[in-house]
């Protein structure tokens, strides 16, 4: 254990990155070997591959649009001296305090065509946001957004503000500063933020299900297909597949987390 | 000639009130008293960290600071170098790039850093160029704060207690270092210390601080001129 232990210390960033890279990939493969030798029981990829292919591009797309806007709210919540700023991360934080299907309930008030601002939104950008993957997108971002934005405003205030002041002092501007500095002293707490929102964005239900509808094919995501799954003679296969991806996925978080140590 | 420095102002920080007017011409000048004198809020009022209650800061004659006008130049825009306490230099980048960014005089990455280089020879820190201050021993990391600060062709240098964070041998070695390579950029410079040794040894001239007042001025008598510059890139000069 305390061999173990050292030999994770020892892990430079490339080669945690290598770890987790490999980790990843001898799950999933051997998640799908799992699934292949039951190919004759189960035709796996035709029940995974559309909800899984939706749920990476959605979760790529919402966690760039939630990390790019938290980490920029996060820096003005943090440096930003106005009244109202603890309001304004109490409602930003809102989608972790209210239940999923009540997002959905707002966001499909803001976002579809037959109500008032819906409507607007339409005509401006001439694309519907309900129904379709966009609208799976726009739930997955508002699920991760309040995590990237709180560890973004959590991991900025705990930089030390004097070593902004002596980056003024040799005369970077404050973008600078703040791209070249406060940024990437912030790092950790902010890959640490992403990566939470990202997996909530990936496992996304009750908002993705009112906005996109749990379309199959269009807006069927991962963690939607589970639940159908479950449903159909197949939920033996499906669960297997489950058990092995977490496996996996616990075994590189700990070994990540014990590198960092 | 204009002077490199013209201060008076006045802070009130609680019960503390500072209250402070003088003059620096060229060379090393050292503020010297005792702990809370008000030394170290000078230099912030200087380098635009903090702005005063009231009154007016020159630098170079060019009025950076002006309450009863409401001027107020931004710190990156004063032209100053400055060298902290324990350096504070920025720790996820190398020594080489902490110099580098504080370069204003060229424009392009290699330019900058081939200037940086040349400034950590100056101060004998070329050996740990590529090296995080994280790794570096205090002696090292004050060393590349010092080619930090005169790095970007600084109107003026402010140095807040450059040597009170390390031992004593560092300290004596780090002295003549740092007024050697001072004189020889040709930089003016105010330097905060509480030690009268190193007020001595640095200074050529030392106003004395108590109670955020000034207490006196004395021109610090050298037998001869400063020391020849080291080798190293040549100062573009204050502007």
């Amino acid at each position: 254990m305390k061999r173990e232990h050292k030999t994770a210390q020892r892990l430079d960033n490339r080669q945690k990155a290598a770890v987790i890279s490999v980790v990843v990939l001898v799950g999933f493969a051997l998640g799908f070997a799992a699934a292949h030798l039951l190919a004759g029981y189960i035709a796996y990829w035709d029940i995974v591959s559309g909800p899984f292919l939706l749920s990476l591009r959605v979760t790529f797309a919402a966690a760039i649009i939630a990390g790019t806007t938290g980490i920029a709210s996060g820096y003005v919540l943090a440096k930003g001296r106005f009244p109202g700023r603890d309001l304004l991360e109490t409602v930003g934080s809102l989608p972790i305090i209210l239940p999923p299907t009540v997002v959905g309930y707002y966001l499909l008030e803001v976002l579809s065509p037959g109500t008032r601002p819906g409507g607007f939104l339409t005509r401006v950008t001439g694309h519907v946001f309900v129904y379709n993957a966009s609208g799976c997108t726009i739930a997955a971002a508002v699920a991760a957004y309040p995590f990237c934005m709180r560890a973004a405003r959590t991991a900025i205030e705990g930089v030390d503000p004097l070593l902004e002041q002596a980056a003024r002092a040799m005369g970077l501007p404050n973008w600078r500063v703040a791209l070249q500095v406060t940024l990437p002293l912030a790092r950790r707490g902010i890959a640490a933020g992403l990566t939470i929102g990202s997996a909530r964005a990936l496992g996304e239900y009750g908002a993705t299900l009112m906005v996109g509808g749990d379309i199959n094919g269009k807006t069927r995501t991962l963690s939607l297909a589970v639940l159908d799954s479950f449903t159909t003679p197949e939920r033996d296969t499906i669960l297997l597949i489950l058990v092995l991806m977490a496996i996996i996925a616990m075994t590189g978080v700990g070994l990540l987390g014990r590198s960092r140590a | 000639m204009t002077p490199a420095l013209e201060l008076a102002v006045a802070r009130q920080i609680g019960e503390f009130e500072l209250d402070v007017a003088f003059t620096v011409e060229s060379g090393v000048s050292v503020l010297f008293g005792p702990s809370g004198a008000g030394k170290s809020l000078t230099l912030a009022l200087i380098a635009g960290l903090m702005r005063p209650d009231a009154g007016t800061i020159a630098i170079n004659g060019h009025v950076v600071t002006d309450c009863s006008r409401g001027t107020y130049v931004t710190t990156q825009k004063r032209r100053i170098g400055m060298v902290f306490q324990d350096g504070l230099l920025l720790p996820h980048r190398s020594a080489l790039d902490n110099v580098a960014l504080a370069v204003r005089q060229a424009s392009g990455r290699r330019a900058r850093r081939a200037l940086a280089r040349a400034w950590l020879e100056r101060v004998g820190a070329e050996g740990f160029a590529d090296r995080r201050p994280g790794s570096l021993s205090g002696g090292q990391r004050q060393r590349v704060a010092l080619a930090r600060g005169l790095a970007g062709d600084p109107a003026l240098v402010l140095l807040d207690e450059p040597l009170s964070a390390l031992d004593s041998a560092v300290r004596r070695e780090l002295r003549s270092l740092i007024r050697g390579v001072i004189v020889s950029s040709g930089v003016p410079a105010v330097l905060v210390t509480h030690d009268p040794e190193e007020a001595e040894e640095l200074g050529d001239v030392i106003i004395a601080y108590n109670h955020g007042r000034v207490t006196g001025r004395r021109v610090v008598e050298r037998p001869e001129c400063p020391e020849p510059p080291p080798g190293g890139p040549e100062s573009t000069g204050p502007v």
